[in-house]
């Protein structure tokens, strides 16, 4: 069966909250600012809202936040699969919209991790049953780190590719931060600064690493007959995929081939469009190698070509592939689950809203979370029509 | 004083599977059924849902398919060791686990190379393995 699409939903709001350090606020406030301001963005009331899609406030996140704005929705999604998770929900929103389960789908995300000093370069513990407790805790792999470490240093060892077009990718998107003035990191950067900063676990250096900042994002999601009468250009979702394939990197069957070597061809299938229908990409940048292998995987260019498809700053400013506009977990934000803010710069250079760094007539936008230690992916295609 | 390591907590999936390690006998699970040999340990089989697997001594013989080294330690408790390797190794039966690499040098790992089984008695009743280069490859 062809998979109808979903071009009958739209993204009608979106918005950040403060980001950075925000120390004086907490993870759940950080969400309701952001979602307040999707709210306020999309022209709708909070009372409308009857589909609800967060987690990470304690074990029912999704109960938890709907009893902090008094949402009572009819639809309840509290789904985790790490930093994709947000791109997924779009997924679960537009079902949901589609099959007449709500109409109006908040989705939200806060985190005060750097505030909190939560980030630990050994992960967050777990129970010491499970599979990442017995069987790699032990052996004190940074993680998520090391685990994408271990990617970079197959990748390298079987295509070739190189730390210096790794740092392509820092340097390009440090390129677009400097032109978003709520970027934390905005100052010049070069591949030699890359290089020069210290390794972490080879082959990944501290400026491959994303940041660690505070932050929240929100979407509010409706059908396109709703949104004739609001007050943005309506964002219509073309095309959408998810999976997961492991948990811990041993179970990862190659560690050069993601998730989104399947999600990317269900979405672009559903969207009846290919890679080179792509205006701007925004693709979860964790580290530079998790942009790489994604670009490979999406079919921008074949794999083991990500190293020479960046290189000469191909997705920089002015660049033939604009990618990660707004500064990327590298050098905008990075609050723990960066994949909502892959949709609202997908959707704000959509509406042409990108200021000083706006693509030119962006109409169709692809937006990528990698969540985990490449263990789960959502892809989705926006478009303006 | 360093912080302890952390160590695994043997469940009732997993008990034979460390009991055999402490034994220095390290051993998979085949299914019964498809014959399909999987890490980590589990009731299972993940391919065919057969749960009368057999257990299979490894050979020691493995090939290293990625590392990393580890400048920066997981926690306090690695902090005395780096740089340490931290290497995920597919084993002549079939199966890749994570581990560390020892008795070789940053320099001296690369992928591909033959690696061969050990193991390290961490602590009192907790052992661990560990992989180091074969003979001559490092």
């Amino acid at each position: 069966m062809k998979p109808a699409g979903f071009r009958d939903v739209a993204l009608v709001g979106v918005a950040e909250s403060d980001l950075g350090r925000v120390p004086g606020k907490t993870a759940i406030q950080l969400a309701a600012e952001a979602s307040a301001r999707a709210l306020a963005d999309a022209g709708l009331r909070k009372s409308g809202v009857d589909g609800l899609f967060t987690f990470g406030f304690g074990r029912m996140g999704a109960v938890q936040f709907g009893e902090y704005l008094r949402l009572r929705p009819r639809y309840s999604d509290s789904s985790f699969m790490g930093g994709s998770t947000p791109v997924a929900f779009i997924a679960h929103a537009a079902a949901a919209i589609s099959a007449g389960l709500c109409q109006v789908a908040l989705v939200c995300y806060g985190s005060t991790q750097a505030s909190d000093a939560a980030r630990k370069l050994g992960g967050t513990p777990e129970d010491p049953r499970l599979p990442s407790s017995q069987y790699e805790r032990p052996f004190g792999l940074p993680t998520p780190l090391g685990a994408y470490a271990l990617a970079a240093t197959r990748h390298m060892a079987v295509y070739g590719t190189t730390s210096d077009q790794l740092a392509e990718i820092a340097v390009a998107t440090r390129s677009w931060a400097a032109l978003n003035p709520i970027a934390m990191m905005r100052g010049p950067l070069t591949i030699a600064d890359v290089l020069a900063s210290p390794v972490i676990a080879s082959p990944l250096h501290r400026l491959d690493c994303c940041l660690v900042t505070d932050g929240g994002g929100a979407l509010v999601i409706t059908t396109r007959e709703r949104a004739r009468d609001l007050a943005r250009v309506p964002i219509v979702v073309l095309g959408v995929a998810e999976t997961h394939t492991h948990q811990i990197i041993s179970q990862m069957p190659d560690l050069t081939v993601t998730g989104a070597a399947a999600t990317g061809p269900r979405a672009f299938a559903m969207a009846g469009l290919g890679p080179g229908d792509i205006d701007v990409a925004e693709i979860y940048d964790s580290f530079t190698i998790t942009v790489l292998l994604t670009l490979e995987d999406l079919g921008f260019c074949t794999k083991g070509e990500g190293g020479a498809f960046v290189a000469k700053q191909r997705t920089a400013p002015g660049g033939d592939f604009p990618l990660n506009t707004q500064g990327g977990g590298l050098s905008y934000c990075h609050p723990g689950v960066f994949g909502i803010f892959t949709v609202i710069e997908a959707v704000r250079q959509l509406r042409g809203e990108g200021g000083t760094r706006q693509v030119a007539d962006a109409s169709v936008a692809l937006c990528h979370g990698t969540g985990g230690v490449l263990s789960s992916s959502g892809t989705a295609i926006l478009g303006r029509l | 004083m360093a912080l302890a390591r952390p160590l695994p907590t043997p469940d009732h999936e997993s008990a034979e599977f460390w009991r055999r390690v402490g034994a220095h006998a390290l051993a998979v699970q085949r299914c019964g059924a498809c014959g399909t040999v999987r890490f980590y340990p589990r009731a299972l089989c993940p391919e065919c849902l057969n749960d009368q697997p057999d257990w299979v001594p490894v050979s020691g013989r493995g090939t290293l398919y990625s590392f990393t080294v580890c400048y920066r330690p997981a926690s306090e408790a690695f902090a005395d060791r780096t740089p340490y390797i931290v290497a995920l190794v597919d084993l002549a039966e079939g199966v890749r686990l994570l581990a560390n690499l020892v008795d070789c040098t940053p320099e001296q790992a690369r992928v591909g190379m033959p690696v061969t089984l050990a193991y390290d008695d961490a602590a009192p009743g907790a052992t661990l393995y560990v992989f180091r280069p074969e003979a001559g490859a490092a």
